[in-house]
């Protein structure tokens, strides 16, 4: 069953499904990080994203004012980020953790009245040609437009950052803030932009989780992959293509793993289980051995506060 | 100066007459391990906790407990804040309660799923869902066509064990070539992960899905895949009105109710308690129409043996993967057996990972 062709598409196409929350929140994050911010409240942002999403759906009963609500609602919550880490000059990783820890219960208690609803259907596109091709449809058609969204984005941060010249200022930023002052950039207002940018990638990989992957709202539903989408950054050296392939070998071995404890394979579960996580960093450690384009692509100062002298 | 003692008197009096009776400030604590609104086990506890509330008694509960150090504190401060009686709802906390119950002998305790009741205020109660699982089993085993049951299992822990293996053996006695897939998720609650999980099995053949997990992620995945799924822990219905056959509920509520009105009335006494469907702690949701009226009655009659005791989940002859005999012909498994079951009974296929 597992050689069918036709069967390994729907397989892919699951995959690819699977992966869409880690590539949205890691390249929200990937910019957020090259301008030299390390926001772990991806978490934070993702289940405020997932609850807002799955709250305006309810309420308003459009799916599009849902997801572009999600995405504002992670604007607004980094915004505090923004404010405490630029404007206050507060330590980033004690930020980010207090973010992701209010995250959570905010959303906890925002959600109270919204749990055991429903979700609704979301419209999924090319739905006849998914059935019609063998092989390609299931991977290629029938999904949401906003998986379609995500596989591009990593391709569109790729372009952003090594070919415009806004892209150039951000890098500048992240690498060397003092140069980048010296030279007339407002290194706290692109900042600001960029941790704005990655509250609304997480705030939309959050509502993926509610409105379309499991369309529901329940406590704590993101369930760790804020974390594991910001390992992902870290493990793919800041290149958005090495994001994608590491997010989709993560959902690929998630779910490979899933099927061959179904079909019965004698390998301890444990290990099974494991392997999503060792295959995911050896495989990123292995395309990333290249010391001069890690060095290349490290943002420089990650993490510093950056205080503009007067 | 008199005056002064009499009005002193007279409000000690008053005071020692409310102290007295202490009906009046009654207070019953609860800790729970995950959030009320995760829709499945804490739910459900919640939801007898609200029971015990409705019956005029004062509560408060604590929620998102994690299970250690923290739980020790959490009741601790719940039994020096004047609690009465306190139910801590997650096996991890048997230890834990246990302590504190040493130092507060005028405090009773309730702990749920465990087993160790070392000070004579400490009671221990738990739910026998197995016996819905038989109900599932039957159901399961009438209900494929591909003859292939999808189990999305949490932790090898005894209580997983004892479902699988009391709906595997419900569902051979009606259909012996059945076969059960299970997958292991190592996880209580990632709708996520469970989601996969559901859409794996169902990609291997599954046509009948049935979780072990809380969420109700599974539940949904069926109902888009067009196959049968059961809902756990409580009514999932809503969620996949095509797809759910029935829900196993945990039932806590009368139990709360009448543990808390004995404390509050003093009669009080330390038990271990494993109700099921005869007490109505385990309870089943509405049948599906789709599974035909013959079925439901026929499902409906088990229901009423198994709560009445005519037919017990594990009667002999049972035996386990190698083909060693577990439980001898014409006799039950015990609950000693039951509690510490290990081992998976012959037709379910891989291992129990270690």
């Amino acid at each position: 069953m597992i050689l069918d062709i036709s069967f390994i598409g729907i397989l892919i196409g699951s995959i690819m499904a699977s992966s869409v929350p880690l590539i949205l929140a890691a390249s929200g994050e990937l910019i957020t990080e090259r301008s030299g911010v390390l926001n772990l409240g991806v978490e934070g942002m993702m289940i405020i994203g997932a609850i807002s999403g799955f709250a305006l759906m309810v309420i308003t009963d459009n799916l599009f004012i849902a997801i572009v609500g999600s995405m504002l609602s992670g604007v607004i919550i980094s915004l505090i980020f923004g404010f405490l880490t630029q404007s206050l000059l507060t330590n980033h990783v004690a930020t980010g953790l207090a973010l992701t820890i209010f995250g959570i219960g905010l959303s906890a208690m925002l959600g109270k009245s919204f749990v055991g609803i429903p979700g609704k259907e979301f419209p999924i596109l090319f739905s006849s040609l998914k059935e019609s091709i063998p092989f390609f449809g299931p991977i290629l058609f029938g999904h949401s437009i906003v998986l379609y969204f995500a596989f591009a984005l990593p391709f569109l941060t790729n372009y952003f950052l090594k070919k415009t010249k806004l892209g150039l200022v951000v890098r500048a930023v992240g690498d060397s803030p003092v140069s980048a002052s010296n030279q007339g950039i407002n290194v706290i207002l692109v900042r600001y932009c960029c941790i704005l940018y990655g509250g609304a990638m997480c705030g939309l990989a959050g509502a993926y989780l509610s409105l379309i992957y499991t369309p529901q709202w329940i406590e704590n539903m993101t369930a760790g992959r804020g974390w594991i989408a910001l390992a992902l950054v870290v493990f793919a050296t800041w290149s958005p293509i090495k994001v994608l392939i590491g997010a989709l070998i993560f959902g690929g071995i998630t779910i490979l793993q899933l099927h061959m404890q179904a079909i019965g394979f004698r390998i301890p579960v444990q290990f099974l289980s494991a392997l999503p996580y060792l295959m995911t960093i050896i495989v990123l450690v292995v395309i990333s051995r290249d010391s001069r384009k890690i060095k290349l692509n490290t943002p420089t100062s990650l993490g510093r506060i950056f205080y503009k002298e007067k | 100066m008199y005056k002064n003692f009499f009005k002193y008197l007279i409000s000690a009096i008053f005071l020692l007459g409310f102290s007295v009776n202490s009906n009046a400030d009654f207070k019953v604590g609860f800790v729970y391990v995950g959030p009320t609104g995760d829709h499945g086990w804490t739910f459900q506890h919640h939801e007898g906790r609200n029971a015990v509330e409705a019956a005029g008694i004062k509560t408060t509960f604590v929620e998102s407990v994690p299970e250690g150090a923290d739980a020790e504190r959490v009741i601790r401060q719940l039994a020096q804040s004047g609690h009465d009686l306190i139910f801590t709802t997650s096996f991890g906390y048997m230890d834990p309660t246990n302590k504190v119950a040493k130092d507060f002998p005028n405090v009773k305790f309730e702990h749920a799923t465990g087993y160790k009741r070392e000070h004579s205020n400490v009671s221990t109660y738990s739910a026998r869902f197995y016996e819905g699982r038989t109900l599932l089993g039957h159901i399961a085993g009438k209900m494929t066509k591909t003859n292939t049951i999808g189990y999305i299992a949490s932790f090898p822990i005894p209580e997983v064990i004892r479902g699988i293996n009391a709906m595997t053996l419900a569902a051979q006695k009606v259909n012996p070539n059945i076969k059960t897939k299970i997958v292991w998720v190592f996880t209580w609650y990632d709708p996520g992960k469970e989601a996969e999980a559901a859409q794996a099995l169902i990609d291997q053949g599954a046509d009948i899905i049935m979780q072990h997990t809380d969420s109700t992620a599974p539940v949904q995945t069926a109902e888009k895949a067009g196959v049968w799924s059961f809902g756990q822990a409580s009514d999932m219905q809503r969620f996949a009105p095509k797809s759910i056959l029935t829900s196993i509920i945990d039932d806590w509520a009368p139990y709360y109710v009448e543990r808390a009105i004995a404390a509050r009335d003093g009669t009080w006494k330390q038990q271990d308690t494993w109700h099921g469907l005869k007490e109505g702690m385990v309870a089943m949701g509405p049948y599906n129409s789709a599974m035909g009226a013959d079925l439901v009655k026929e499902v409906e009659q088990l229901q009423k043996d198994l709560a009445s005791g005519k037919v017990h989940s594990f009667t002999g002859p049972i035996y386990d993967q190698k083909g060693n005999i577990l439980v001898a012909e014409g006799k039950v498994a015990d609950d000693g057996m039951l509690a510490g079951m290990s081992v998976y009974v012959k037709g379910v296929e891989g291992d129990i990972p270690k």
